[in-house]
């Protein structure tokens, strides 16, 4: 198959080991792994602000360095959710129809197109607090919510669970809301700072080492929280433990 | 054009033109419980009821004798059990207003939720089983039905004036959560399990 | 016995239980009741929203006073986690629950899209039982409307049960400038009448409260001991001082749950039996109820009463189910209807579907922005999920902050029994706040920028380049600073020895 790599804006300029570890990992499975070198971003900071029309060149800029790949691979559910689900500042040709289809959130790659079920190389003998994001559990339906009343599902755990070593503890709300909410954590920073110290708490008091998620942006906000009210706490994305990183 | 012209027009201007058939409503009977009588006693007793059991000396109305000893007025509006206020002489609601114990037949009650169904011709007055202290509720066990679908099909809901599930005593946890029974109504509900025109002595 | 789930706030579970109600070694939880008694310190109350005229609400300005009483915060948040996690363990009994809530939802959505021949159907019923039916086209009308019936029976003292809708009409600001004495008989909207103040929520108005803030309010107005703050002790000297205004009121006022049109019944849920106090003891009812409560028959009854507690409370049904259908002998029944911007809102292609809104909260106590905030801080007669979506309708000037104050979860969409999409709804309105020109200055103008940088490579390259040096190189008073939003509450990120996308230049250039 041939991938295109898209590698969110805030993963880029803050978290390339995600995009490293995605890229390798990929790679791992026998795959052409292709990065557009003009790539910038979604368009969701705009849109999920409600500016829709200020996103049309953005979305304009995706689709022309995307199209033509088999799938577009990306370590970033609220992207991946806001390219397949919202993408509409622009036109939508053929061309532009084809690319939201086949984009593609890493975790729902990996369990749905690829069907990976081995992990040889990975081992995380660490205590693990999943965080699955918002936008991956409600949106792209990676896990049952709590709220719903249907058989329980959970594509993260499955492939987490086939890392050696790994050991999951929960919180006590395991799928509250961290706070992150994209421009909500900029425009309505004191809820949402609130909202993050409250997640890693809960975390640290369930005795995890690492919170991990298939989001970068959630883990950005929980990392800056833990830091500010002193929880002792490690964030990784599943993309690197999946890899092969063992710490 | 009256208002009320004008807001059905205007309902009629901003109805949504989408097809939205009205959905066959099934009765969720596939599974009931074993014993209705059981469902209905565990669900009231959650709810802050209380169930009346059969004491074993087999005299059924024992347990109400002995929750109404030390009342001053008791109203009964059964002819099982006589009271000291007749509710056919009362005016006014708040003659009621001195009643500890109210005595009533419920119409039907529902084992999905532990309620009694007390209308309008249980009551007479209908504002006795608020108003009084404690209520007693006689209910003939077959008149269980298994839950809230079975239960709106009955005819209390087409004939009287007015129909009241109560499930358990008037309560709230209004203030930060604590539960209170005998929030403004009556502060205790219990049950009494006995056949409709059982000959029984009266008091 | 399980274990009790884990909590958030372990500190706030309460070692002993003196106010416990114990059944059969049981202690009950059922109506509001916590599952898990909580107690916390007394500290002074935070108030709400600071509304100025016509201005936009502030929401982020008042949930920060919220969050800044730590006590407070942490009972409501805790409390209303409980109410979410009651409603979850109904859920998980009934199998047939997702069932029930899509048919709620097409019941709403054909009832909604015929609402006409339905208010017509019932206005036939209803006036064949006896009832009087009236319209009102908005708030102000209908307080003409209830105060017209009062002054023909001389009334001059309302008791009333809960109702949001009177609460939206502003009822009993023109009652009291019309020398009525409106008394509310439900614990909670008692306490915050009593406080001159609104409810915080739609079923538990007083949630945001602590037992010491209620005794304050009771020893200024019904005489309490103000040192004592037993919930026991407060609760009875309220039913105490308000059984004698029930006993002489002149008329009673309750709301609406639901409307069934075949038979002309309407139907109104309580725990504390109050909306059957207010209706059977004064000689005349009066009921105001909103166009949208109607469901088309009683077979359909059944699937809203089994949804409406268990979903806001977690109790399989309330203490109360009253079901209407004429006046009894010797009284007189009136009932209200009223349209106050709704059969405008079933115009609007992306919102009518809010108007299935059966007014069960369960939006509110699984919000975590709500249950942070306080229902106060939203300035609003509806807060929460529900609230940012319908409060625009009523003053999209007013309320145009309330739809950004939201992280976009989705949990609300997902407890609503009738399926409304709110968290879409949510993201709709935020376009159309765009568009109305609703939203600041500032925020516009960044995010044009924003969108000019994002769709230039070569420009969005350089500016990612100078954050990162700027990051790694500047001192903490200059990241830091009243200016920078993100890192007021929080450390910014670690800058990176490189971005990706040099490090792929680096490793994997000469491949392309």
């Amino acid at each position: 198959m041939r991938i295109g790599l898209f590698i969110p804006c805030y993963i880029d300029a803050f978290f390339p080991e995600v995009g490293v570890a995605t890229l390798e990992l990929l790679e791992r499975f026998g795959h052409e792994v292709v990065y557009p070198r003009d790539q910038t971003c979604c368009g969701q900071p705009m849109a999920n602000s409600g500016f829709n029309a200020d996103c049309a060149a953005t979305e304009a800029l995706f689709v022309r360095n995307f199209s033509g790949f088999d799938y577009v691979v990306a370590p970033s559910g609220s992207c991946v959710h806001h390219v397949r689900d919202n993408f509409d500042a622009i036109k939508q040709t053929p061309e532009v129809k084809e690319v939201r289809a086949r984009t593609f959130e890493l975790v729902e790659f990996l369990h749905d197109i690829l069907r990976v079920d081995a992990f040889p190389w990975a081992r995380f003998p660490h205590r693990v607090g999943l965080h699955n994001s918002c936008g991956t559990l409600r949106r792209l339906k990676h896990a049952l919510p709590s709220e719903l009343h249907e058989p329980f599902f959970s594509k993260p755990v499955d492939l987490l669970s086939k890392v050696a070593g790994i050991e999951f503890v929960k919180p006590a709300r395991p799928d509250e809301c961290c706070g992150f909410g994209g421009t909500f954590s900029v425009f309505e920073e004191v809820v949402s700072t609130k909202m993050g110290y409250d997640k890693v708490s809960d975390h640290a008091r369930a005795g995890a080492e690492y919170i991990v998620s298939a989001d970068s942006s959630c883990l950005m906000h929980q990392q800056g929280c833990a830091e500010r009210i002193g929880v002792s706490m490690k964030f990784i994305h599943i993309a690197q433990i999946l890899n092969g990183a063992s710490a | 054009m009256s208002s009320r012209d004008g807001i059905l027009a205007s309902i009629r201007a901003n109805r949504p033109q989408v097809e939205r058939p009205l959905p066959h409503v099934p009765l969720f009977d596939d599974d009931p419980p074993v014993s209705l009588l059981s469902a209905f006693k565990d669900n009231l007793h959650r709810m802050g009821g209380v169930f009346l059991d059969l004491p074993a000396s087999g005299d059924i109305l024992a347990p109400v004798r002995a929750k109404i000893a030390d009342a001053k007025i008791v109203c009964s509006i059964v002819p099982e059990i006589a009271g000291n206020r007749d509710i056919a002489g009362v005016g006014a609601p708040p003659d009621l207003s001195d009643v500890d114990f109210a005595i009533v037949r419920a119409s039907f009650a529902v084992a999905e939720t532990g309620s009694v169904l007390l209308g309008d011709t249980d009551l007479r007055v209908n504002a006795v089983a608020y108003l009084a202290q404690h209520l007693i509720v006689l209910l003939d066990p077959a008149d269980i039905v298994v839950n809230l679908h079975h239960a709106y099909q009955r005819a209390e809901f087409r004939s009287g004036r007015y129909a009241c599930f109560h499930t358990g005593p008037s309560a709230t946890a209004d203030i930060e959560g604590v539960l209170i029974h005998g929030a403004q109504g009556v502060r205790s509900l219990s049950v009494l399990p006995i056949a409709r025109a059982a000959v029984n002595p009266t008091l | 016995m399980s274990t009790p789930p884990a909590m958030l706030h372990p500190e706030l579970r309460a070692e002993v239980d003196p106010d416990a109600i114990i059944r059969d070694g049981r202690r009950l939880d059922h109506a509001e009741g916590t599952s898990r008694p909580l107690r916390v310190r007394s500290e002074p109350q935070p108030r709400g929203a600071k509304a100025r005229g016509n201005r936009p609400i502030d929401q982020q300005e008042a949930a920060a006073r919220f969050i800044a009483a730590p006590e407070h915060e942490k009972m409501h948040d805790e409390r209303l986690w409980d109410l979410r996690q009651k409603r979850d363990r109904e859920m998980h009994g009934i199998p047939e629950w997702e069932k029930l809530r899509s048919l709620a939802s097409a019941i709403k959505e054909h009832t909604l899209a015929h609402l006409d021949e339905y208010l017509d159907q019932f206005e036939d019923k209803a006036k064949s039982n006896g009832i009087h039916v009236h319209w009102a086209c908005d708030a102000a009308e209908h307080n003409r409307i209830v105060h017209g019936i009062l002054r023909d029976h001389g009334a001059k003292s309302l008791i009333k049960s809960k109702s949001m809708l009177t609460e939206e009409c502003g009822f009993r600001h023109y009652m009291a400038s019309m020398g009525i004495e409106v008394v509310e008989t439900d614990l909670g909207e008692r306490i915050q009448q009593l406080d001159n103040e609104d409810p915080s929520h739609v079923v538990v108005p007083a949630v945001h409260k602590l037992r010491t803030d209620v005794a304050q309010v009771f020893s200024h107005t019904i005489g309490t001991d103000p040192g004592n703050s037993d919930v026991h002790y407060l609760a009875e000297a309220q039913r105490q001082a308000t059984r004698p205004l029930i006993l002489k009121a002149d008329a009673g006022m309750t709301g609406a749950n639901f409307v069934v049109a075949e038979t002309g019944t309407f139907v109104v849920c309580t725990n504390e039996g109050n909306a059957d106090l207010s209706a059977n003891v004064p000689k005349l009812h009066i009921a105001s109820i909103g166009i949208e409560k109607i469901i088309p028959r009683l077979e359909h009854l059944a699937v809203f009463v089994r949804l409406l507690s268990r979903s806001a409370l977690g109790s399989p049904v309330t203490q109360y189910t009253s079901h209407f259908r004429g006046p009894r002998a010797g009284g007189e029944m009136h009932v209200v209807l009223v349209d106050n911007g709704r059969s405008e809102r079933l115009g609007l292609e992306e919102f009518w579907t809010s108007l299935k809104c059966i007014r069960c909260g369960a939006c509110m106590n699984t919000c975590p922005v709500y249950r942070r905030s306080g229902g106060l801080s939203y300035g609003a007669t509806y807060s929460g999920p529900i609230g940012l979506i319908i409060d625009p309708t009523f003053n999209a000037r007013k309320y145009s902050n309330l739809p950004f104050a939201s992280s976009l979860n989705g949990s609300c969409s997902n407890v609503c029994p009738v399926k409304i999409n709110i968290h879409e709804q949510i993201y709709a309105w935020r376009r159309v706040l765009v568009e109305k020109h609703e939203v600041p200055f500032a925020k516009k103008t960044a995010m044009k920028a924003a969108g000019v940088l994002l769709s230039q490579p070569a420009a969005y390259r350089a500016a990612i380049a100078a954050a990162d040096r700027a990051l790694a190189h500047l001192p903490r008073f200059v990241i830091y600073n009243g200016l920078n939003a993100w890192g007021k509450h929080r450390e910014v990120p670690h800058s990176p020895k490189q971005t990706f996308h040099n490090w792929y230049h680096a490793n994997r250039g000469a491949k392309r």
